[in-house]
């Protein structure tokens, strides 16, 4: 078709065993915003960085402008109008943002006169698209909203005409978000052509004029966005359909269990990072903490869990106090009831070298179930793991498997399962949906819920407001360390998109 | 008068033996910056000295042992790069194994060579760098302080010197003010950021260690054809380690690294100018003392007196792409 602007017949791709990519076949219009959606592990970030030169395809072509093209390295790409914004920001944090425009297409060997067309050329970029950007500032300074800004500005500099965003709002609050896309749109009426990887409906929905669904590395539809429904492309997606709200009643909240006063946390720089932060969970609730990451959600539950000591303030849990400021002790806390799933599962939650079965225990395994006599007791053990994995439908249902060989999602299950399975009476779960595929959120989401049911008292901190929203009884929201708002979770996007950004707080403050 | 003259005699040795460590500074702060730690720095200095006390010993020539220089420490370069760049294994191990090499090698070659346990023969004329007496300098002489401070500190050193001390203004011109710089330090700092805009992690940190072979060699070339009249075994004695501490200590920046190569250099020329002289209330203080002192202040410096020192992002750690 003439008005295609790039076109993939066949890609395939293959890392050892895994094949990333199956017989790819795919047609972006020019001037329009393609969407491509997938769970995590679909292969869209393959397949983009076969585009982008990053990776060669093993079989299959590329046809930019009708042409078919080889494309061996970015610099071929770049050649060829085509521009990406990875997920992980590709800049250098300790330059300018015209140092980092012109890495890469300086023209010259002296910088000077580089520079000073960088200045002039991002000044006209910033009238044609409203992308503005102080060109001396240190990225490191920036917030992440701009910094994705310079980034695009980079590609733009570049003269791409093709414009690839990877996971573009991962980082982003929803009003940052928003203004993406205004910018994207903006992009598309000069004539640009946007492609935008996802694993979020709503934006496919609100943006994009194609979208594409990937499935365990195929194409399985492609659709005009106006012609499909949410509903369709999670069924797509997921191979199934899929519940997106979750269904639940209404709490009912019973006894205090955990109790936070006054609590003031500082991270290793000495910058306070949570400010006299008070509140209360009760049983039979779950408490859910929004916010944009860093604003002190994970020092809070980190101090809550004994594994960061507090500067001031108290946590009491069921009526006894925890030692927070000095030596809370992870260890007691887990043999008091409180249960943690931390926020980095791969740092802190799971040893990735360990076999499934060592990861199901850790931090329970001096429990006399695991034992016999001084010894791991490795039948017991493993016929454990072998139970939960049942249990939380963990994939492969290999116990002796090396943990770093499951998927995200399942990994994270592994946690759910050692933490849930204990039975606690507080149960703090950090980003349980992070990096975690729709059929599998949808199980977590359910477990949490059960939870609650149960009597239990949890504690939800995730940067997700679509997973909050379905799933807190009460919302907090913290913005620069302190909390700044509660509601209930009839609260619309908007209004805590507003507290994330701090707007309620600031306007407290003049 | 006296006082003066002391200090004026001190700060000329400080100029002298500061060149080895400014120019081994300089050299890792190419090789650094670029992400790529080099801890044989040493054992490239003593390589470059020996091949240079060598080649000039057996051609009379200072400027074929220079050469010589230079080629034996961008040699050795080059394996600590396809060691770490192009195989990506541990620059640690491979920056001490090479500075095993240089310190077995250089003495089992000058012995079976020259036969003079390890040394090279005793070069003279033009096997020397001999020391340049600036113009004007004579007349100068009579001219109180300024003048004879640029007879006696400024002038009559080796062209190494000079050299050395221009690289300083000319790296960090390099560094802040070319293309070729502002992707070293890029390259440092986040590779992925540098393979993503279309150009080679590789050759770009390939250039580096050749960058830092070629100044570690000119500061071999200096200890045994400018400094010294031929190679002694073990000449460079930790000078390649003060030079990383230097670096350290001026967070990988030029001028900084000059300074910080200077107040080293002037500790190890206090050290050899006081030896065994008897102090007021003190009494004489042992040789061993002294001569421990740079060292004892490269530990105190680094523990705590320079603040956070942050090097480069990515130093140290081979680039992968990521999948």
């Amino acid at each position: 078709m003439a008005d295609a602007a790039i076109e993939l017949v066949g890609i395939s791709k293959s890392f050892g065993p895994v094949k990333a990519n199956r017989d790819i076949h795919l047609e972006v219009r020019r001037g329009t915003i393609h969407g491509i959606i997938g769970e995590n592990g679909a292969g869209k970030s393959t397949l983009m960085s076969i585009l982008y030169g990053f990776y060669q395809a093993d079989s299959g072509e590329i046809r930019v402008g009708g042409k078919p093209v080889p494309i061996r390295t970015p610099n071929d790409a770049i050649a060829l109008g085509i521009g990406m914004v990875h997920q992980h920001f590709m800049l250098v944090e300790n330059f300018t943002v015209l140092e980092n425009i012109i890495l890469g297409a300086e023209g010259e060997a002296l910088l000077g006169r580089s520079i000073a067309k960088a200045r002039s050329e991002l000044a006209r970029l910033e009238r044609e698209y409203g992308l503005e950007v102080d060109p001396d500032a240190l990225i490191e300074d920036l917030p992440v909203g701009l910094q994705q800004r310079v980034e695009i500005l980079k590609a733009l500099y570049r003269g791409a005409d093709i414009l690839i965003l990877d996971e573009p709002t991962g980082v982003l609050t929803p009003s940052e978000a928003d203004h993406l896309f205004r910018i994207l749109n903006q992009l598309k009426d000069q004539g640009k052509t946007v492609v935008l990887i996802t694993h979020k409906l709503r934006e496919i929905m609100a943006i994009t004029d194609t979208v594409s669904v990937m499935r365990q590395g195929t194409i399985v539809a492609t659709r005009e966005t106006s012609e499909t429904t949410v509903e369709e492309l999670a069924e797509l997606m997921v191979g199934r359909r899929v519940l997106l709200r979750v269904e639940k009643e209404p709490a009912r909240a019973g006894a205090i269990k955990l109790e936070v006063k006054n609590l003031t946390v500082k991270d290793g720089r000495g910058v306070t990072m949570v400010d006299d932060v008070s509140f209360i969970v009760q049983a039979g609730e779950i408490v859910g903490i929004a916010g944009v990451a860093g604003n002190g959600q994970s020092e809070l539950i980190e101090a809550i869990a004994g594994i960061r000591r507090a500067e001031f303030g108290t946590v009491v849990l069921d009526d006894k106090p925890i030692d927070v400021t000095g030596r809370a002790d992870p260890a007691e806390l887990r043999e008091r009831g409180l249960a943690h799933v931390p926020e980095d599962r791969h740092h802190v939650g799971l040893v990735l070298a360990f076999a499934e079965n060592e990861n199901s225990i850790l931090g329970y395994h001096y429990e006399s179930l695991y034992l016999k006599g001084p010894f791991l007791n490795i039948d017991a053990i493993v016929a454990d793991a072998e139970d939960k994995i049942e249990k939380y439908d963990i994939r492969p249902p290999n116990a002796r498997l090396r943990t770093a060989n499951f998927s995200g999602g399942n990994q994270q299950k592994i946690v759910l399962a050692r933490e849930m399975e204990q039975d606690p009476g507080v149960l703090i779960v950090g980003q349980p949906t992070r990096g975690v595929d729709v059929g599998a959120i949808e199980f977590i989401h359910k477990r949490l819920i059960a939870m609650r049911d149960a009597g239990k008292a949890v504690l939800l901190i995730s940067v997700e407001l679509d997973e909050i929203r379905s799933l807190s009884d009460r919302i907090l929201v913290m913005f620069d360390g302190r909390v700044v708002g509660e509601r209930g979770p009839e609260a619309t996007e908007g209004e805590l998109g507003l507290l994330m950004a701090g707007v309620e707080a600031k306007e407290a403050a003049e | 008068m006296e006082v003066f003259n002391v200090l004026l005699q001190l700060l000329d040795a400080t100029i002298r033996v500061s060149v080895p460590l400014l120019l081994a500074c300089l050299a890792g702060l190419y090789s650094e910056r670029s992400g790529i730690f080099d801890i044989g720095l040493e054992g490239k200095m003593l390589g470059g000295a020996f091949a240079g006390g060598a080649a000039a010993a057996v051609t009379g020539s200072a400027w074929l042992g220079l050469g010589a220089a230079v080629a034996v420490a961008v040699g050795l370069a080059l394996v600590h790069g396809f060691a770490s760049i192009t195989h990506r294994g541990n620059q640690i191990v491979s920056g001490v194994a090479i500075n095993f090499i240089a310190a077995g090698s250089t003495i089992i070659l000058g012995q079976a060579w020259f036969r003079q346990g390890g040394r090279t023969p005793s070069l003279s004329g033009a096997g020397r760098f001999e020391a340049i007496t600036l113009p004007g300098a004579e007349a100068a002489r009579d001219i109180p302080v300024i003048g004879v401070i640029y007879a006696e500190l400024i002038s009559g050193h080796s062209i190494l010197v000079y050299f050395a001390f221009l690289m300083v203004p000319f790296t960090w011109w390099v560094l802040f003010r070319t293309r070729f710089g502002l992707r070293l330090r890029a390259v440092g700092e986040n590779p992925a950021a540098v393979d993503t805009a279309g150009i080679s992690v590789a050759w770009l940190r390939y250039r580096a260690v050749i960058c830092t072979g070629v100044l570690t060699g000119l500061a071999g070339a200096y200890l045994s054809v400018a400094q010294n009249a031929g190679f002694v075994k073990d000449m460079t004695a930790g000078k390649g380690f003060i030079a990383l501490a230097a670096l350290i200590f001026a967070k990988w920046k030029p001028v900084p690294a000059m300074f910080a190569c200077l107040l080293f250099g002037f500790l190890e020329a206090a050290s050899i100018r006081f030896q065994g002289q008897a102090w007021p209330m003190i009494g004489k203080v042992p040789v061993q003392f002294m001569q421990a002192l740079p060292y004892v202040l490269t530990v105190v410096l680094l523990a705590g007196f320079i603040g956070k020192a942050i090097p480069p992002r990515a130093g140290g750690v081979p680039y992968v792409k990521e999948r």
